[in-house]
């Protein structure tokens, strides 16, 4: 294989690993999100159901996101000793907020039943899954607007601060917390076990779902003036049309799907939506890894470290997606 | 606090607090499996509700494991860009394979922990396996990565930079084998002497009760065999740092000065200004005979390294006291009861030798956050040893006393929610009623 395509394979495997969390991990985040909203006669159902749906699987989940630091740090260093550098804030409030999801879910279904005891670990474990997808957001966003230099230059506020906290970073971040819950909704749908909660889900996906229009114009208004980079090519390069239109393609027949209760097609259509919007934000950026300094090749690490760890992921991939699917099967298909 | 020193100290509390709960993932995965291969063996439902048991109690340590693991992945980078700059391409192969062994825990952990009446018992049981050989694997490839910053191999360094990486010949570093190996035993002998240690305490108020006389066999099991081989590994670890790294040898020996037939020091307090060992017992030419075969060999001192290159002699040295006291403790106790099994005696009826085993409970963890020091702050001040500079891998980051105060609020807050968490569990222990009298098996969990 030619050495030249290595950094482009896996950059593109870091992608797929975001990918995989966004819809895995990311769900699980927006079910915390739906436990905040828990309302109505059966919020306690409601809240009953989010917690089997992501009981079983979100430390699974969780692992895609170690897996993308992992690929990062290791094909291209140099990329990811910046953005820690400069993102340290954000950075370490997520994880504060991982932390907190992780441990409060678990606390509370090993802790006392008792009702007060329960809401304590509930609201900790609800408001983490709001704050992490939006510093993770945060994060995506100060990277697409160029916000990671080389080396911090300035007072800590210019060199630590500025970056991120700016509008279009935290519209990415908004953009981001709406679309988990969206996701988190529309597979709630298929999770329910009786009609009245499945239309509770179908009703909170469909507000989720509109919200998302609103939310994504948004934060591509603020890249005019935030991401010049990205607001340049999602206009005008070759795929930025095609791509437009098959993000909103989706994003209608996920609506649309919700709408007339065909909840197998929503959740195909939604994913599709924001597999997109990733990949829109990929592209976009590409031939940068951390624009407008460093591209993906320039921040790879040499080929025979490249070669090895492509060969891991695919051996890798050999017992992993067996395990994952059998993981899904015993517990994503409901027993007839 | 100079920013070098925060950050020092939030790896360090960051480190040693995973460390117990990646021991625990470790440990526990294999008690379960034990206890649930009998279960089917023998039908005898305390073997059930022993594994089910304890995976409630592996549950909440594998989640704060998994997100304390979390936190160190992210503060490679927060704390040390440089460092993961320089050594990402060299030694980032174990930590890929490391994230697959992650997949394959976490992924077959939520099949056994809510798989109960979902899938066969005989699956169930190959997940548990899994899970007990997946911890292991994951905390073997860490620690590799770990060796190979105490003995880095597969690169060399030119004007700054690393060049002619080997991947593969870093993984193989010659401190790989004897420090995954050291870890292993010591994961599994923490774990099995301490669920042995917490279930001879119940023993000892109520001596029939079968479900602790289980659960002390099955701890026993897996505690005492390693617990007897650890200083043989550790002697091994020895000889690798005497060859590989003298100076870390000579600070945890307190050996001031390069001799022939070197003493062996054992206790003391080095005082590092007048460079002597003070109320030490000196065994002579034993450090030459354990650590080169040979009671005249020359080991090298403190001497042959610049004063300024010292890591800090006296607390190297004692936590290298602390580690093999309590080896020593465990071991012999291990001996004993290893013994008695053999001699087909009643361990659950000794009560000379339950006491002894209660006290053994919390040395096993000790001991391992003894040793990491002894390896951690004896390598300074190298990150890399002897490449490296710690002081040359910190983030230009200021103020990085702000996060080391918060993280380790929340790690102190973490550690009381597990501990309060994990005492509700133990004291539901059938046999024990609890303080509101309900009967234990009711109470708990709504999954499983
Ligand atoms: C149950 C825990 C436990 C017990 C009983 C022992 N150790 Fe240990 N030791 C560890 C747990 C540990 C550890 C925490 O796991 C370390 C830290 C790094 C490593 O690989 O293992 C370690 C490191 C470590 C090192 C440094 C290795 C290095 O820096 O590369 C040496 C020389 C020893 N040990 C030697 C011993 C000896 C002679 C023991 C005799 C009783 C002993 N250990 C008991
Ligand atoms: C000797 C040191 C270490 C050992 C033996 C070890 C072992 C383990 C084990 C067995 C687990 C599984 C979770 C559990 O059972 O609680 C785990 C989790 C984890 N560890 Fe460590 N670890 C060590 C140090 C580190 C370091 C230095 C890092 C970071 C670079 C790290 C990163 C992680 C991560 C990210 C997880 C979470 C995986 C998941 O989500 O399941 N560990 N570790
Ligand atoms: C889990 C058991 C471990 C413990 C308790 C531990 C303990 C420590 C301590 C005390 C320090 C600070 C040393 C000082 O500055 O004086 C440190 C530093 C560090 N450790 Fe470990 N360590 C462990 C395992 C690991 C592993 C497995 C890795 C890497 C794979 C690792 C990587 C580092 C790094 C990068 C630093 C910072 C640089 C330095 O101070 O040398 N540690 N650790």
């Amino acid at each position: 294989m030619s050495d030249g395509l290595l950094p482009l394979l896996l950059g593109g495997a870091v992608m797929l690993s975001l990918n995989a969390y966004v819809l895995l991990g990311g769900a699980d985040f927006g079910g915390g999100v739906w436990d905040l909203l828990a309302s109505g006669p059966r919020r306690a159902r409601q809240r009953a159901l989010i917690a089997d749906a992501i009981g079983p699987i979100w430390e699974a989940n969780h692992v895609w996101l170690i897996l993308v630091i992992v690929l990062l740090f290791t094909c291209f260093p140099p990329a990811f000793a910046r953005l820690s550098v400069t993102l340290h804030i954000p950075l370490a409030l997520m994880l504060v907020g991982i932390v907190l999801r992780g441990s409060a879910f678990t606390f509370r279904s090993y802790d006392s039943q008792r009702d007060d005891v329960q809401r304590r670990w509930g609201s900790v474990f609800a408001g983490a899954s709001v704050v992490t997808p939006l510093l993770l957001g945060v994060a995506v966003g100060a990277i697409a607007s160029g916000g990671v230099p080389p080396a911090p230059s300035g007072t800590f506020l210019e060199g630590y601060v500025r970056p991120w906290a700016r509008a279009f970073p935290m519209g990415v971040g908004l953009l981001t917390v709406v679309l988990f819950a969206f996701l988190a909704a529309v597979y709630l749908t298929l999770e329910a076990d009786d009609d009245a909660l499945r239309e509770d889900f179908r009703r909170r996906a469909l507000g989720a779902g509109v919200a998302a229009f609103g939310a994504a114009a948004l934060a591509l208004a603020l890249a005019s003036g935030g991401a010049p980079l990205v607001w340049r090519e999602l206009l005008g390069a070759w795929w930025a049309l095609p791509l437009h239109l098959a993000t909103g393609a989706a994003a209608i027949a996920a609506l649309y799907a919700l709408w007339t209760r065909r909840w197998r097609l929503a959740r195909a259509a939604a994913v599709t939506q924001v597999s997109c919007i990733l990949w829109g934000w990929g592209l976009a950026q590409y031939p940068y890894l951390l624009p407008p300094h460093l591209t993906l090749a320039d921040a790879a690490a040499p080929a025979v470290t490249l070669r090895l760890v492509l060969g891991a992921l695919v051996l890798g991939a050999f017992v992993l997606v067996p395990s994952l699917y059998y993981l899904f099967r015993v517990f994503k298909t409901r027993p007839a | 606090m100079p920013n070098l020193l925060a950050a020092r100290s939030q790896m360090a509390v960051s480190l040693a607090f995973h460390i117990v709960f990646a021991v625990v993932g470790i440990g526990m995965p294999l008690l379960m499996v034990v206890a649930e291969r009998r279960w089917l063996a023998t039908r005898d439902p305390v073997y059930l509700d022993l594994a089910k048991r304890w995976s409630k109690g592996t549950a909440i340590m594998f989640a704060v494991g998994a997100v304390s693991g979390t936190i160190l992945s992210f503060e490679l980078g927060l704390l040390w860009p440089w460092f993961m700059e320089f050594a990402g391409p060299i030694i980032g192969m174990p930590f890929s394979l490391e994230g697959f062994a992650f997949f394959l825990e976490a992924i077959f952990l939520g099949v056994y922990l809510y798989g109960w009446n979902r899938i066969s018992p005989r699956a169930h049981l190959g997940a548990g396996i899994l899970v007990a050989l997946s911890g292991a694997v994951s905390g073997i490839f860490v620690v590799i990565a770990n060796a190979w910053m105490n003995t880095p191999s597969g690169f060399r360094v030119v004007g700054g930079h690393a060049v002619d990486i080997d991947p593969v010949a870093a993984m193989l570093n010659p401190a790989a084998f004897s420090q995954t190996l050291h870890m292993t035993l010591a994961a599994y002998a923490a774990t099995g002497l301490a669920v042995a240690g917490i279930h001879a305490a119940m023993l000892l108020r109520q001596p029939a009760n079968p479900f602790n006389r289980r659960a002390l066999a099955v701890g026993l099991l897996v505690g005492v065999p390693a617990a007897i081989l650890q200083p043989l590994s550790g002697d091994l670890s020895a000889r690798h740092v005497a060859e590989h790294q003298p100076a870390k040898l000579a600070a945890m020996e307190s050996l001031f000065e390069t001799r022939r037939g070197a003493p062996l020091v054992i206790g003391g307090w080095p005082d590092v200004e007048s460079r002597e060992i003070r109320l030490g017992i000196e065994v002579p030419h034993a450090l030459s005979l354990l650590a080169f075969g040979d009671p005249n060999a020359e080991v090298k001192g403190l001497d042959t390294v610049p004063r300024e290159d010292w890591p800090n002699v006296p607390f190297v040295h004692l936590s290298f006291q602390v580690m093999v006291a309590l080896g020593t403790y465990m071991a012999l106790v291990s001996l004993w009861a290893a013994w008695l099994a053999w001699r087909r005696r009643e361990i659950a009826e000794n009560r000379r030798l339950l006491r002894l085993l209660v006290y053994g409970t919390p040395m096993g963890f000790v001991a391992i956050e003894a040793g990491w020091m002894v390896t951690e702050v004896g390598r300074q001040p190298w990150v890399v040893y002897g490449v490296l500079r710690t002081a040359d891998a910190v983030t230009p980051m200021p103020g990085l006393i702000v996060p080391f105060a918060f993280f380790s609020l929340l790690y102190v807050a973490l550690a009381v929610a597990v501990v309060w968490l994990l005492r509700r569990q133990i004291l539901e222990s059938p046999g024990l009623p609890d303080r509101r009298g309900r009967p234990p098996l009711e109470q708990g969990v709504q999954h499983v």
